[in-house]
C-alpha cells in the first residue's frame, strides 16, 4: 500500500523589535534572568498591555511578503490556559480575525519546478517565559515573556519531509531578507511544529493527523516527519488506527513520543482581548509597509539569472541570504569581463567555502570586493595557479592584505616560463619511466599523473596548461 | 467638610495640611471601629506621608506603590504593587495626600454590599445594621461618615453609584475610556471604570478634572480633550431634555424609593427641565448580559492569581505537584462569590457554549447600547433611580446571589453601554435611609451630568444631611 503524506507547518518567529509586544522591556537575548521585566510582561494585577506598533509593522511585512490578504479589521484575543511560564495564565494572541489570511509561498522542487504552498494565516501573539527545571524545583525566567511572536500557519500542502525542509529554508530566507527576525532555532527565535497525516495515494480525504513538537532544527523537522511517516504507515498497514495526538520529537532516540491525545486537549476559551480595542488597517498603511519590502530571494535569483547569465543553481546559492546576495552582486557587477562565470565560480566555490567554515556571511570575511576580483583576475591571466590562489584567499582573509602583496611575499607567481618548466619536465620524466610506458600503451591518465608530479615539485606554482603542452610534445617525440 | 471647602480654608491659611490629616486620622480612629470603612487599619494609618493637599481614600483594588492593595481577597494577601495606578500618579501630581489605608470592598469588586470582603462587611453610617452597598462600600461609607474627604471607587455594574446611593453621597461612573484603568486590578475589563465618590457635585467635578484623560498605558482610554468639569456646575437646567425610561419604574421596586424618585423628577421639572417618558426596550436583558460578559472577563482576569508570583500560596502537603498548588491556592484564596463568578465565566466561554452565551451576550449588549444612542439623539440625559431599594440589612441577601444581583438592575446598563452616570442623594426613607437619583448622559458628556446634578443639588437639602453614628 502506498501512502501520500500530508504535512502542514506552524512556524513561530520572534520578531526582532527593540521592545516587547505589549510593554517597553528590552527583547535582547541572553541577559540575566528576569532582568528584562516590568509589571506588564509579568502580568501584575492592574497592568495593561499596549501594542508595540513596530511588531505590528513587522508582522504585516511578513504577511505581505507571503502574499497574504491583510485583514482590514483585526483584533487580539485571549487564549486561556494555566502554566507557570505564562504570567497572566492567558496568552494574548489572535483567534478569528488574524492580521492576514490566504497567502502562499513558492518552493522549488527537485528539478526546479515550483510548488505553491498555501499560507492559511499569519498572526501576532506574545511569547511565554522559560522554565528551568532543577532537581527538586523549577525556576522561571520571564525575560522572554511578552516578546512578539509571529505565527505562520501553512495549509496542509506539503507532501514530503523534503518539501517541508524546502518550505522552511525558503521561508527563512524571505524572513531574513525582511530583516524582522534572527530565525535562529537554537536561540528559539524560530520554532516549528508540524501536522502530519497519511492518506492512500489518490485519496482526497485527509487521514488522522499527529502534531509534532520540539524539533529544534530544520534537520530535526525532516527526521521527525520521516519517522512519523513510517510509524503511521506501519499502523495503517496493520489496519490499526492513527490516534489524533501531539507527539514530541526525541532527538536522542530519533523517534516521536506521545505527549497528549485529543481528549486531553485543552479548551482555550478564546475571547476578544478587552484590554486592546480592535483596530483597522488602512490601505495607506498597507501601501506604506509594502514599500519597505525589498526584492525577495526568488525575484533576485531570477534577475541574477537574467542579468548576469548565472545558472539557476548558482543564483539560488548566492541569494540564500540578503548579505551574501548583496556582496555577490557587487562582485559580479564590478567584475569587468562580460562572462561572469569565473567570479561566480569563485563565489560559490572557495569564497563560500571559507565563509561556511567560519560560519559567517561572505561580507563578514573582511575581504574587499576589489581584492577578490583582483585575485580572480590573477588566476584568469594565468599568473597564479588555481591551487595557489586558494591559499592566497585564505591569507587575504587571515592577514587582510591584497592578493598582489601576498603573491609577491609568498612567491606564488605561476611559472609559465617554458625554459624552466622544460627542466622540471625532464626531471620528472626521468624519475617516472613507467608512466611514459603507460602513456605509450594508450593510458591517457598517465599524463595527469605526470602533471601532478610537476605541480608537486614546483609547490603548485607551475602553470598546468603549459606543463601539459610540454609533456604532450615531449612524450610524442620520445 | 468637602474638599473644595478645605481648599478655600487652605488658601486662606486658616488650616494647614497637617491639621486636615490629623483631624481626619482622629476621626477614622474614632469612627471606623463602628463603620469599618477601611481595611488593615491597625498596621497602617500612622505611616501616611503628609503632602501639600487634601487627603484621598482609595479603594483596595487601585494600585498604590508600596501600600498593600489586596482587593479585599485572601489570595492577594500582602501584595504591595511596585507601581502606582495612573489615577494615583495624577492625584500625587495634583498634590493630594494618598492614604495608605485602603477602603473596604467586596472581594475583587464582586458584590453589592461589601459583605464579600475577606475582612468582613462595612456598615452603613446611616444605620450600622445595614450594608453600605458595594462593591465600593468602604469608600462610600467613609465619605458619608466623614472618615474621608473624598474617595475613589471603581464601577463595573454600579459599584460606585449603588453604594453612593445607599450612603447618601455623590458617585460618578465616568464614560468608558475617560479615566485610565492602568493600575485598577481588573474585574471585567470592558466594563470597569474608576470614579469619584464625594460629598457634593462640585467635589466630584474637581476630582474628575484630576483623574480624567488619555493614558498611553491604557489602550482603551480615549484621546479626547478633557473639559474643565467645574465649568459645568451651572445652576440652570431650563430647557434641558430629560428622558424617563418607563422600563425603570416597574414592579419589584421599593414603594418608598419610587415615590422619592418621582418627587425628584417633579423637582427637575419645576426647575425647568423638559421631561418625557422614553423607552429602553432591551433593559430587561441587561442583568443577564452583564453576568455573562462580566464573569467571562473576570474568569480570565483572575486566572493570574495562581500562587506563582505574588500574593497567597497555599502550603499544601501535596504542593510538590503544580496542579495541586494551583487548586489549593485558588480553592483557599478565593471567597465564595469569586469562585461562583469564575466558574460561571469559565462556563460561558467554554467550547460549545461560547456562541450561545458569550457571543449572544455581546450582541444584546450592542442592542442595549443602541437603545441609549436612540434616546440620546433627542434627549440630553436620562433620569432613573440608582437602586430599586434603599440599603438592606447585613445578611439579608448574602445567601441569595440572584436577589443580590438585582440590586444593580438600574446601574448595569450604563456599564454595558459605556456611558457616564452619576448618583446623587434625592431624599430619605421613613427609616432615614438615603435614596439615590441616577442621571445618565451620552458618552463623554459628563458636563451634562454635572449640570443636571448640580442644579438639582443646589435646589434640594439632601446633600447637607449627615448621619448620626451611634
Amino acid at each position: 500500500m502506498t501512502y501520500e503524506p500530508v504535512i502542514g507547518l506552524e512556524v513561530h518567529l520572534h520578531l526582532k523589535t527593540q521592545t516587547k509586544a505589549f510593554c517597553g522591556c528590552s527583547t535582547e537575548f541572553g541577559q540575566e534572568p528576569n532582568s528584562q521585566v516590568c509589571p506588564v510582561c509579568l502580568g501584575f494585577p492592574g497592568s495593561l498591555p499596549v501594542l508595540n506598533k513596530t511588531a505590528l509593522d513587522y508582522g504585516l511585512k511578513v504577511a505581505l511578503a507571503l502574499n497574504c490578504q491583510i485583514q482590514e479589521y483585526t483584533k487580539f484575543d485571549r487564549k486561556n490556559y494555566f502554566y507557570p511560564d505564562l504570567p497572566k495564565n492567558y496568552q494574548i494572541s489572535q483567534y478569528d480575525l488574524p492580521l492576514s489570511k490566504n497567502g502562499f509561498l513558492e518552493i522549488a522542487l527537485d528539478g526546479g519546478k515550483l510548488k505553491r504552498i498555501g499560507i492559511r494565516r499569519v498572526h501576532l501573539e506574545e511569547d511565554a517565559g522559560k522554565l528551568i527545571h532543577q532537581e527538586d524545583s523549577s525556576l522561571i525566567d520571564f525575560n522572554r515573556a511578552g516578546i512578539p511572536l509571529l505565527e505562520i500557519v501553512s495549509e496542509p500542502g506539503l507532501n514530503s519531509p523534503g518539501e517541508a525542509h524546502e518550505y522552511l529554508t525558503t521561508l527563512k530566507s524571505i524572513i531574513e531578507y525582511l530583516y524582522v527576525s534572527d530565525c535562529d532555532m537554537e536561540k528559539g527565535s524560530l520554532r516549528c511544529d508540524a501536522n502530519i497525516s497519511l492518506r492512500k495515494t489518490g485519496q482526497q480525504d485527509l487521514g488522522t493527523k499527529a502534531e509534532l513538537k520540539n524539533m529544534n532544527s530544520f534537520k530535526a523537522v525532516k527526521e521527525a516527519l520521516t519517522f512519523e511517516i513510517e510509524r503511521q504507515a506501519e499502523l495503517l498497514n496493520q489496519k490499526k488506527t492513527v490516534v489524533q495526538e501531539t507527539r514530541s520529537w526525541d532527538v536522542k532516540n530519533l523517534e516521536t513520543v506521545s505527549m497528549r491525545t485529543k481528549e486531553e486537549a485543552q479548551d482555550y476559551r478564546y475571547f476578544p482581548e478587552p484590554d486592546l480595542p480592535p483596530f483597522i488597517l488602512s490601505p495607506d498603511k498597507i501601501t506604506e509597509i509594502k514599500k519597505t519590502i525589498p526584492e525577495l530571494p526568488r525575484d533576485k535569483m531570477l534577475r541574477f539569472v537574467k542579468d548576469y547569465g548565472l545558472s539557476d543553481y548558482d543564483a539560488k546559492i548566492l541569494v540564500a541570504t540578503l548579505k551574501d546576495a548583496n556582496f555577490s552582486e557587487e562582485c559580479i557587477r564590478l567584475y569587468s569581463k562580460n562572462d561572469k562565470k569565473p567570479i561566480v565560480n569563485w563565489l560559490i566555490g572557495p569564497i563560500l567555502y571559507e565563509a561556511n567554515s567560519r560560519n559567517c556571511n561572505l561580507s563578514d570575511l573582511g575581504v574587499a570586493v576589489k581584492d577578490l576580483i583582483g585575485l580572480v583576475d590573477f588566476v584568469e591571466r594565468q599568473e597564479i595557479s588555481y591551487l595557489a590562489a586558494k591559499s592566497v584567499l585564505s591569507e587575504m582573509i587571515n592577514i587582510k592584505d591584497s592578493p598582489a602583496n601576498i603573491i609577491q611575499k609568498k612567491n606564488l607567481a605561476q611559472i609559465s616560463d617554458i625554459k624552466s618548466l622544460e627542466l622540471q619536465v625532464g626531471e620528472v620524466l626521468k624519475e617516472n619511466p613507467k608512466s611514459i610506458q603507460d602513456y605509450k600503451a594508450g593510458k591517457g591518465n598517465a599524463i595527469m599523473f605526470l602533471v601532478g608530479q610537476i605541480m608537486k615539485k614546483t609547490g603548485g606554482k607551475a602553470n598546468p596548461k603549459v606543463v601539459q603542452e610540454i609533456l604532450k610534445r615531449r612524450l610524442s617525440n620520445a | 467638610m468637602t474638599a473644595h471647602e478645605l481648599f478655600d480654608k487652605l488658601n486662606r491659611k486658616e488650616i494647614s495640611p497637617r491639621d486636615i490629616i490629623t483631624s481626619l486620622q482622629d476621626r477614622i480612629r474614632q469612627i471606623d471601629p463602628k463603620v469599618k470603612a477601611y481595611v488593615r487599619l491597625s498596621d497602617s494609618l500612622h505611616q501616611t506621608p503628609i503632602l501639600s493637599g487634601i487627603p484621598i481614600s482609595i479603594k483596595d483594588n487601585i494600585c498604590t506603590e508600596g501600600y498593600n492593595t489586596e482587593c479585599c481577597s485572601k489570595i492577594l494577601a500582602g501584595f504591595k504593587p511596585p507601581y502606582d495606578a495612573t489615577v494615583i500618579t495624577k492625584l500625587k501630581e495634583a498634590g493630594a495626600t494618598v492614604l495608605d489605608v485602603k477602603t473596604n470592598m467586596d472581594e475583587f469588586a464582586f458584590g453589592s454590599s461589601t459583605e464579600n470582603s475577606c475582612f468582613g462587611p462595612s456598615r452603613n453610617p446611616w444605620n450600622l445594621e445595614c450594608v453600605p452597598g458595594g462593591s465600593s462600600g468602604g469608600s462610600a461609607a467613609a465619605v458619608a461618615a466623614d472618615e474621608a474627604i473624598w474617595a475613589l471607587g471603581s464601577d463595573t455594574g454600579g459599584s460606585i453609584r449603588q453604594p453612593a446611593s445607599f450612603c447618601g453621597v455623590v458617585g460618578l461612573k465616568p464614560t468608558y475610556g475617560r479615566v485610565s484603568r492602568y493600575g485598577l486590578i481588573a474585574f471585567a475589563s470592558s466594563l470597569d471604570q474608576i470614579g469619584p465618590i464625594t460629598k457634593d457635585v462640585r467635589d466630584c467635578a474637581i476630582l474628575m478634572n484630576i483623574i480624567s484623560g488619555f493614558d498611553a498605558h491604557d489602550s482603551t482610554s480615549v484621546d479626547l480633550k478633557v473639559p474643565d468639569y467645574t465649568k459645568g456646575l451651572v445652576n440652570d437646567i431650563k430647557g434641558i431634555k430629560i428622558g424617563i425610561p418607563k422600563e425603570y419604574f416597574v414592579e419589584g421596586m421599593d414603594a418608598e424609593v419610587k415615590t422619592i424618585v418621582q418627587e425628584a423628577v417633579h423637582k427637575l421639572k419645576d426647575l425647568g427641565a423638559d421631561l418625557k417618558e422614553v423607552t429602553l426596550p432591551h433593559t430587561e436583558y441587561a442583568v443577564s448580559v452583564y453576568y455573562i460578559v462580566a464573569t467571562a472577563e473576570a474568569s480570565s482576569n483572575l486566572s493570574r492569581f495562581d500562587g506563582v508570583q505574588y500574593g497567597f500560596r497555599a502550603k499544601s502537603a501535596k504542593s510538590k505537584n503544580l496542579i495541586d498548588m494551583y487548586e489549593s491556592t485558588r480553592g483557599n484564596g478565593f471567597g465564595e462569590e469569586a469562585k461562583r463568578r469564575i466558574i460561571l465565566g469559565t462556563f460561558a466561554l467554554s467550547h460549545g457554549y461560547y456562541d450561545a452565551y458569550y457571543l449572544r451576550a455581546l450582541k444584546v449588549r450592542t442592542l442595549i447600547k443602541e437603545d441609549f444612542d436612540k434616546v440620546f439623539k433627542d434627549f440630553d440625559c436620562i433620569v432613573t433611580p440608582t437602586s430599586p431599594t434603599p440599603a438592606f440589612k447585613i445578611g439579608e441577601k448574602i445567601k441569595d446571589p440572584l436577589k443580590m444581583y438585582l440590586s444593580d438592575i438600574y446601574t448595569i446598563s450604563a456599564n454595558l453601554a459605556g456611558i457616564p452616570a452619576i448618583s446623587i442623594p434625592c431624599g430619605f426613607t421613613k427609616k432615614r435611609l438615603p435614596v439615590g437619583l441616577q442621571i445618565l448622559a451620552k458618552a463623554f458628556n459628563e458636563e451634562m451630568l454635572f449640570r443636571a446634578a448640580y442644579t438639582y443639588e443646589q435646589n434640594t437639602p439632601w446633600h447637607l444631611e449627615k448621619p448620626k453614628i451611634e
